[in-house]
């Protein structure tokens, strides 16, 4: 069933060639890594917000933002990620810049708020965020941070995230520049060669927990986790790992290469979410350190989370097989592994699109997908829109601002970005997973909205 | 109208304990609430003159609250615009938004990125109406100012709403036949408030012009099919026709204390009979607006906004006794916070502390004239941010809390209730639909207030008494 409105809605010639279809005529190279179009409401956001996801998780860090209050306030603990000790990366600082220091530069208040704030919370270390009009009064934070520094006694590190510098992604280089200054400088002599740090997982709903214990269950020491649960003293000594695992490999990968690169640790390129790529995470693990031992406690863990899992996710398979699911998110290796995930509680992909893919990204996605699916890089909400309407689809994976666009149109609707709540890593996330899409699908509240339940007696017609 | 007294002394005021660094910020960005003023004109897209990031993060948070699609589009900057200029970007993004969502109106704000570096939104404006796109189009397109350094959240919006009169308000009242309503600024409420507001003005039979409305555009039904732009909002034309209004009704203590608002832009520009009241909240409140409504009308009040009104007078007596001279700290919007703090002091409870991160500088004043009770009983900070709040909150005893979500944090820690109201409700669902004004509001809050009382007073009992 072709709405009208999905008929109606237009996508703007200068996005189409970053919207394709798998399986359909002569697909050119899906456009995508460009700055998104003027006014084409991109669901991306900036810069700052790359930094501001990936260092927020170091709880025991002051994270201060330089600039007007809205880029602060709108990061006040938004995230999900939890800390097992110090809870202060969950407040939102500011300098909360105001006319006279746009007029005649922010740097002294920043050097106060800096010693001010560090005084009264004592953090391991402080990150100071620049926003975009940092960048453009030019506020020399790097001299700030050093200055303040020195007096202290702690690092000061500052993010250069100026937001129009780009996209998430572009943050994300700037955060991993950042936290790679804490680096090298801690003790390593008792690190064991089981050893890995965890990179890009932010412990949302505690997932890091989950995903530290399957290695240690395995006899592997996690020296640090970066940086959900962060701690500043575990970072300052990660480079003593023998392995660096790679989760959110947008995020992520520029610091591992970069540890790769001065301390010769290599990384692999992992995912944590859904059953298959947990399991081949955990194997990569193992194989990588080349020991019989480990390869037999490896399987162990596995047989161990399988035998609890697989029987319980049978019961979802079987009612949710054939249901058609949209999936829009940040970056490309969730969307490969919600496409498997879906796959194995029996429900197919019809859309999926990120943020921030590139094109290697989405040939994988072209070749993961069925025919038919659409692909789609820097989507918008009436892109969005018009795509679900015309697969019909019964559930959509997105972030806070994919929700509404669901939820009008009578479409189930699973939050999967950092703001959620709920643990998705791991065999036991495969079950919140599914418990959640089960919940999601099967509601009897999608048979009475309008777009399944036409009622005439009670349709709205244009409002007055 | 608001009193003309003298103002009384409000020692406390305009504190500002740490000058350089804000902790939990207790306001938002300018451009945040001139997009939810716009979001209430119909068919509007509001657009933010910057980069994309501020449109992103003001709609997540817009849509955690109202968990409605809100789509604001952006121009994008990109380095090579924050140094060069962003006129390529803003002709662009509205011809791309004029192409993709045919809206009516377009409200264009600017961010601190675009104020920072002294973008000419008039010049680009006039660019763009020469281009072959701007040349066809015939959108109003509003522009206001809302660099986030000079204001908050609150700004922005009455910014918007003083915006859009000063541009599409044109002509004389002959110009605009029919009949001539009564026009209401409501400012920064809730979606059912405006409702309210427009279902007391039907009981008086008055036509009335709301703006903005976003009751429906941002709590309105499920959808059979994807609307670009959801239905609902005060139409252009009735802002054309404003300067034809019987009389204007502006909301907000500390707003009339603004020299230029929406409302005096009308009386100064077209000769419109304007009056001034404080968000009605409360009886004393909101009987200033009904006996406005009742002599703009030439109707006597109608017994069933009466009966209301006995009804909740009955109610505060039945529960008089539970809430007689408990503690509040009450915090958010400073005209949000004068209503609250007035409806307290009407049912004996003390506001203990009154606080805003908005920084007019008459909190105090808007407060006892709307309370004169409160002089002497109450503290009132305005500038402060939640660190503030809680480290005051932990000395002052509060029996509960009253304001956004924001306070869960401090509410958890002292162990107390939070009455969740005002913006923005990102721990409940219903945010929009909390009612705060007129005597169904009173009602409703009272009714919260004293039910959180008796369930703590249950909770901390030994014995578990079902009968109260
Ligand atoms: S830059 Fe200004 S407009 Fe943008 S989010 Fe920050 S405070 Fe708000
Ligand atoms: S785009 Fe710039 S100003 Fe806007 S939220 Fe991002 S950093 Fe802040």
């Amino acid at each position: 069933m072709l709405s009208a409105a999905a008929k109606s809605i237009s996508v703007l010639p200068a996005r189409a060639a970053s919207i394709t279809t798998v399986g359909g005529q002569a697909p050119a190279a899906l456009a995508c890594d460009k700055a998104s179009l003027a006014g084409s409401v991109t669901q991306r956001a900036c810069a700052f917000c790359g930094s501001r996801v990936v260092l927020y998780p170091i709880a025991d860090a002051l994270h201060l933002v330089h600039g007007p209050i809205g880029c602060a306030a709108y990061t006040w603990d938004i995230r999900g990620a939890q800390s097992s000790g110090p809870q202060l990366f969950r407040n939102s600082f500011s300098t909360d810049l105001r006319e006279m220091d746009v007029i005649y530069g922010g740097e002294k208040k920043l050097g106060a708020a800096l010693r001010e704030l560090i005084a009264r919370h004592s953090p391991k270390a402080a990150f100071v965020y620049s926003t975009c009009i940092v960048g453009v009064i030019g506020d020399d934070v790097s001299a700030v941070c050093k200055e303040v520094a020195a007096e202290v006694g702690i690092p000061v590190i500052p993010v250069a995230s100026e937001g129009f510098k780009g996209t998430k992604k572009d943050g994300y280089r700037a955060a991993c520049d950042a936290v790679y200054h804490l680096i090298g400088s801690g003790n390593t002599a008792d690190i064991p060669k089981f050893s890995i740090n965890l990179l890009g997982d932010f412990n949302i709903a505690g997932e890091t927990w989950v995903i530290r214990n399957y290695f240690e269950r395995m006899g592997i020491t996690v020296v640090a986790t970066l940086t959900g649960d962060g701690r500043v003293d575990a970072i300052r000594r990660c480079h003593g790992a023998t392995l660096n695992l790679v989760q959110c490999s947008g995020s992520m990968t520029s610091l591992a290469k970069r540890m790769e690169k001065e301390h010769g640790i290599p990384f692999l390129r992992v995912s944590f979410f859904g059953i298959e790529d947990m399991s081949a995470a955990i194997y990569a693990v193992a194989n990588f350190f080349n020991d019989d031992v480990l390869r037999e406690k490896a399987q162990q863990v596995i047989r161990e989370e399988l035998g609890a899992l697989v029987p319980e996710l049978r019961m979802y398979r079987t009612s949710l097989e054939g249901k058609k699911a949209a999936i829009y998110v940040g970056g490309a290796f969730k969307a490969f592994s919600l496409v498997r995930a879906l796959r194995s509680i029996g429900m197919s992909t019809a859309i999926v699109g990120t943020q921030t893919g590139d094109s290697g990204d989405y040939e994988t996605l072209e070749n993961i997908c069925e025919p038919g699916t659409i692909i789609l890089d820097d989507s918008n909400p009436l892109e969005l829109a018009k795509f679900c309407l015309e697969k019909d689809v019964d559930l959509f994976i997105g972030g806070v601002k994919e929700r509404p666009i669901a939820y009008k149109l009578g479409i189930g609707f699973c939050d999967h970005n950092h703001e959620r709540k709920e643990a998705l890593a791991g065999y036991v996330g495969m079950l919140n997973f599914a418990k959640e899409v089960y919940a999601t699908v099967m509601s009897p509240v999608w048979q009475f909205t309008p777009r399944r339940d036409a009622d005439e007696l009670f349709s709205i017609g244009a409002s007055t | 109208m608001i009193s003309s007294d003298p103002p009384f002394s409000t020692a406390g005021d305009e504190t500002e304990p740490y000058p350089n660094a804000t902790t939990n910020a207790c306001k938002l960005c300018t451009p945040l609430g001139a997009c939810l003023a716009f979001r209430g004109i119909e068919g509007a897209v509001p657009f933010l003159h910057g980069s994309q990031g501020c449109a992103t993060y003001i709609r997540r948070y817009l849509i955690s609250h109202f968990r409605e699609p809100m789509d604001i589009a952006a121009s994008n900057f990109s380095e090579s615009s924050a140094v060069f200029g962003g006129g390529a970007n803003l002709k662009t993004g509205l011809a791309n938004v004029l192409r993709q969502y045919q809206p009516k109106l377009i409200g264009l704000a600017t961010t601190c990125l675009s104020e920072t570096i002294g973008e000419d939104v008039p010049g680009h404006l006039n660019d763009f109406a020469g281009s072959p796109e701007g040349a066809q189009n015939e959108t109003p397109i509003v522009p206001v100012s809302t660099a986030s350094f000079r204001g908050t959240h609150v700004d922005g919006f009455h910014d918007a709403v003083k915006a859009l009169v000063q541009s599409l308000a044109k002509g004389t009242p002959e110009s605009f036949p029919g009949h001539a309503p009564i026009a209401v600024l409501p400012g920064m409420v809730s979606a059912a408030d405006l409702r309210e507001i427009k279902r007391i003005a039907r009981e008086f039979g008055v036509p009335l012009t709301l703006l903005p409305d976003y009751s429906e555009t941002l709590d309105g039904p499920s959808w059979a099919d994807y609307e670009k732009l959801p239905t609902g909002g005060t139409p252009v034309a009735a802002i054309r026709a404003l300067p034809r209004s019987r009389a204007m009704i502006e909301c907000g203590r500390t707003l009339a204390y603004r020299g230029s608002t929406a409302a005096t832009v009308a009386k100064d520009k077209h000769g419109v009979e304007i009056h001034r009241i404080g968000l009605p909240i409360g009886l004393r409140e909101t009987d200033a607006l009904i006996r406005l409504l009742s002599s703009l009308s030439g109707r006597p009040v109608p017994h069933s906004l009466k009966l209301e009104r006995g009804r909740l007078l009955d109610s505060w007596v039945d529960g008089h006794k539970y809430v007689f001279e408990k503690r509040a700290i009450v915090y958010g919007e400073e005209d949000l916070v004068v209503g609250l703090a007035s409806l307290l002091a009407e049912i004996g409870i003390i506001p203990i502390l009154c606080a805003s991160g908005g920084k007019s500088g008459r909190l105090g004043d808007a407060i006892l004239s709307a309370a004169p009770s409160l002089k002497g009983r109450c503290e009132i900070r305005s500038g402060v941010d939640f660190a503030e709040i809680s480290s005051r909150g932990a000395e002052l005893r509060p029996d509960f809390l009253i304001g956004s979500s924001k306070g869960y944090s401090l509410a958890r820690k002292l162990g107390i209730p939070l009455i969740r109201c005002g913006f923005p409700i990102h721990d409940r669902i219903g945010g929009q639909r909390v009612l705060h004004v007129g005597y169904a509001g009173a009602q409703q809050l009272f009714d919260s207030i004293t039910n959180a009382l008796l369930e703590r007073k249950q909770a901390d009992s030994a014995i578990g008494y079902s009968y109260l």
